[in-house]
C-alpha cells in the first residue's frame, strides 16, 4: 500500500497535496498498489499528536511508501513521525519507483538539491520510508480525474504527542498591497538599484502594472529591503504572469524562486547575465536611464 | 542562558555548476565554501540571545577538518566556543548527521553540567535541503521543537517562536530546554569585523571525530543538472529608445491601456 498525506484548507485539498497525490498515484500505479490517503487540516496545531498517531498507523498498516506534500507543516509532520520512529525521510522528491511486489529491495528516487537547480537519484530502503513532493516541480492531480484514495482516519485518541509545544497566537502580519507569492506582476530589483532611495521607482512601477516589489538577497543584505520580498531559495518562490526584474544578475538562488514567472524582462547592463539568458525580453542598458521614461510612458497610456 | 547552534559548511555557488567526473558531488575545485544562509541567521541570533541575556554560545558543525572555516566564521561575529565533529569529507545523510549531533550535545552537556537552553538549527541546508535534522535531534533528546522560524522572544522559562503561514503569523511556546529551526529573515546578519576575525583566527576549535551510527538513509547513486529547455531572449534596446518596444510587451499582456 502506498499512504499520501493529504493537507487540506477548509474541506478542500491544497495545491500541494494534489502534487503529491500525483506522485503516490503515479507510483502506486507502477506497482499495483492500492493508494490510501490521510486528511489533514492544515491549522497551525504543532505536529505532536499527528506525528505520534500517524507513527501508530504506519506500524500497523506498512505502508510501502508515505508520501506528503511540500508544505511546512507536512515536511515538519513527517520528520516527527521519520524521528519518532527511526525511518528514512527523503524530501523534496520529484519521482519514486518502489518496483514490483519484491519486498525488500530499495526504493528508487529522484529528489531536488539546490532548490531544484540539482538533481539526486537515490535509493531508500522501505522499513517502510518517508517522502515529501518538492512544490510546483510536477503536475497536479485534478480533483475528479481519478479514483480518489481511499480514506484512513487518523485517530489522535491515546496518542503520547510531546505535549510541550503549544499554538497560543495567530498575529496578523500588518503588511499592506499585493503578496509575493500571488502577485500577477513582480517587478524585481537587485544590487543595480543602487541605493534605498532609487527603490522609489520600482515601486512606482509595481504600482502602476498592479504588482508589487521583489528584491535579491543582495538588496536584503544591504538593507535597503525588507526580506519580506525576497525572491529565491531562502525567500518567495514567484510565479507572477510577468517578472521585471532590473539590476539583478540572476544567481541560481534567485532564479529558483522566479522560475516559476510566466515571462520575463530583464533590465541590465550585462548582456551576459544569467537573469539575461533566463528572460524572454531584456533591455541591456541602465535601468536609471530606462526606468523614469518608461513610467511617464504607462502614464500617459492611461 | 547557553545557546549551541548548528551550521553546515556549503559549496558557495552562484552560477551553473559542474558535477565531478563520478556524478556524485559538485566540482569545487573553482568555488569557495559559505555557512547555509538560515544558519548564518542561526548564527546572528545565538549571538545576540547571548549578548542580551548572558550565558554562553557555541557553534557546532559536522563535516571535514576544513569546515574549521564556517566555525572561525561564526567566532568573527560572536560565538565564543566551537565544536568540530569530524568526518572524512564524505557526504552524511540527516538521520546520520543528526544522530552524531544529538550524541555530541549529551556528552558536552554533561562536561557542562547544565544542558543548553537553546539549540538553533537552520530550516533546511542550502544544498541537500534534508529539512529534518534539528527535528530529529529534538526527538532523540526529547525536546520540544519548533521550526521554520522568524522571530523569537525568550522569556523565563520558556520561549515564544513566530513562524508564517498564509500570510499571519502562528506563535509557539515551549518550554526550555527547546529546539528551533530558524529561517533567514529573523534577523540580518552582521558583518564580521576586522578585530573580530582575528579574534577567532586565534581561538581554539574542539574537535572529536563524528561517530556514525547504522541508521537508514536515502543513499546517493548520482547528481545529475535538469534538462534545460530551449529557450530565446528578444533584445529589446539598450536605453531610453527601448521605452516604446517594452510598452508593445505590456500592452500585448493587457498591462497598460491603448
Amino acid at each position: 500500500m502506498i499512504l499520501v498525506i493529504a493537507e487540506q484548507d477548509a474541506g478542500r485539498p491544497t495545491a500541494l497535496s494534489l502534487e503529491a497525490r500525483a506522485v503516490a498515484r503515479a507510483t502506486a500505479t507502477a506497482a499495483g498498489l492500492p493508494l490510501e490517503a490521510v486528511e489533514l487540516d492544515r491549522d497551525g496545531a504543532p505536529p505532536g499528536d499527528r506525528a505520534a498517531a500517524l507513527g501508530r498507523l504506519i506500524a500497523v498498516r506498512r505502508p510501502l511508501a508515505v508520501i506528503g506534500p511540500g508544505s511546512d507543516s507536512a515536511t515538519e509532520l513527517l520528520a516527527h513521525v521519520a524521528a519518532r520512529a527511526g525511518l528514512p525521510l527523503a524530501a523534496n522528491i520529484t519521482a519514486l519507483d518502489v518496483g514490483g511486489s519484491g519486498a525488500g529491495r530499495p526504493l528508487q528516487l529522484t529528489r531536488q538539491r539546490w532548490g531544484g537547480t540539482l538533481l539526486e537519484d537515490a535509493t531508500i530502503e522501505a522499513g517502510p520510508a518517508l517522502f515529501t513532493v518538492a512544490p510546483h516541480a510536477v503536475a497536479a492531480e485534478p480533483v475528479g480525474t481519478a479514483p480518489e484514495p481511499l480514506p484512513v482516519s487518523l485517530d489522535v485518541d491515546g496518542v503520547a504527542g510531546d505535549g510541550l509545544v503549544r499554538l497560543v497566537e495567530r498575529v496578523p502580519m500588518g503588511t499592506e498591497g499585493v503578496a509575493l507569492e500571488a502577485a500577477p506582476v513582480v517587478v524585481g530589483g537587485g544590487r543595480g538599484v543602487g541605493s534605498a532611495e532609487a527603490f522609489g521607482m520600482l515601486d512606482e512601477l509595481a504600482r502602476l502594472l498592479g504588482g508589487t516589489v521583489g528584491v535579491s538577497r543582495a538588496v536584503t543584505s544591504a538593507g535597503w529591503r525588507p526580506h519580506r520580498e525576497q525572491v529565491g531559495q531562502t525567500g518567495a518562490r514567484i510565479a507572477p504572469d510577468l517578472y521585471i526584474a532590473c539590476g539583478i544578475s540572476g544567481a541560481v538562488q534567485h532564479i529558483v524562486g522566479c522560475r516559476g514567472a510566466k515571462r520575463i524582462l530583464a533590465i541590465n547592463t550585462d548582456p551576459d547575465a544569467p537573469m539575461v539568458a533566463a528572460a524572454d525580453w531584456a533591455v541591456i542598458g541602465d535601468l536609471h536611464a530606462l526606468l523614469p521614461p518608461l513610467l511617464e510612458a504607462i502614464r500617459d497610456t492611461r | 542562558m547557553n545557546v549551541l547552534v548548528c551550521v553546515k559548511r556549503v559549496p558557495a555557488t552562484g552560477g551553473r555548476v559542474t558535477l565531478t567526473p563520478d556524478a556524485r558531488a559538485i566540482d569545487t575545485s573553482l568555488l569557495g565554501f559559505t555557512t547555509s544562509p538560515h544558519e548564518e541567521c542561526a548564527v546572528e541570533e545565538a549571538a545576540r540571545l547571548v549578548e542580551a541575556g548572558g550565558g554562553t554560545s557555541t557553534v557546532l558543525t559536522l563535516g571535514p577538518e576544513a569546515a574549521i572555516e564556517q566555525l572561525r566564521d561564526a567566532m568573527a561575529v560572536g560565538i565564543e566556543r566551537a565544536v568540530l565533529l569530524e568526518t572524512d569529507g564524505t557526504e552524511w545523510g540527516p538521520a546520520a548527521t543528526a544522530a552524531a549531533i544529538a550524541d555530541a550535545v549529551r556528552a558536552r552537556e554533561s562536561a557542562d553540567g547544565e544542558p543548553f537552553g537553546l539549540l538553533l538549527f537552520g530550516n533546511e541546508a542550502a544544498d541537500s535541503a534534508d529539512y529534518q535534522v534539528g527535528v530529529r535531534v529534538a526527538v532523540a533528546l526529547d525536546r520540544p521543537c519548533v521550526t521554520g522560524v522568524k522571530r523569537l522572544d525568550v522569556g523565563a522559562g520558556a520561549v515564544r517562536a513566530w513562524r508564517e503561514r498564509d500570510g499571519a503569523w502562528d506563535v509557539y511556546e515551549m518550554p526550555l530546554p527547546a529546539v528551533v529551526t530558524v529561517r533567514e529573515g529573523i534577523n540580518l546578519p552582521r558583518y564580521p569585523s576586522v578585530p573580530g576575525r582575528l579574534r577567532a583566527r586565534r581561538k581554539d576549535v574542539e574537535r572529536a571525530p563524528a561517530r556514525r551510527v547504522p541508521v537508514a538513509d536515502a543513499v546517493l547513486t548520482r547528481l545529475r543538472l535538469p534538462a534545460q529547455a530551449e529557450h530565446r531572449v528578444e533584445i529589446l534596446g539598450t536605453g531610453p529608445e527601448a521605452v516604446p518596444p517594452v510598452v508593445e510587451v505590456l500592452r500585448q499582456l493587457g498591462l497598460v491601456g491603448r
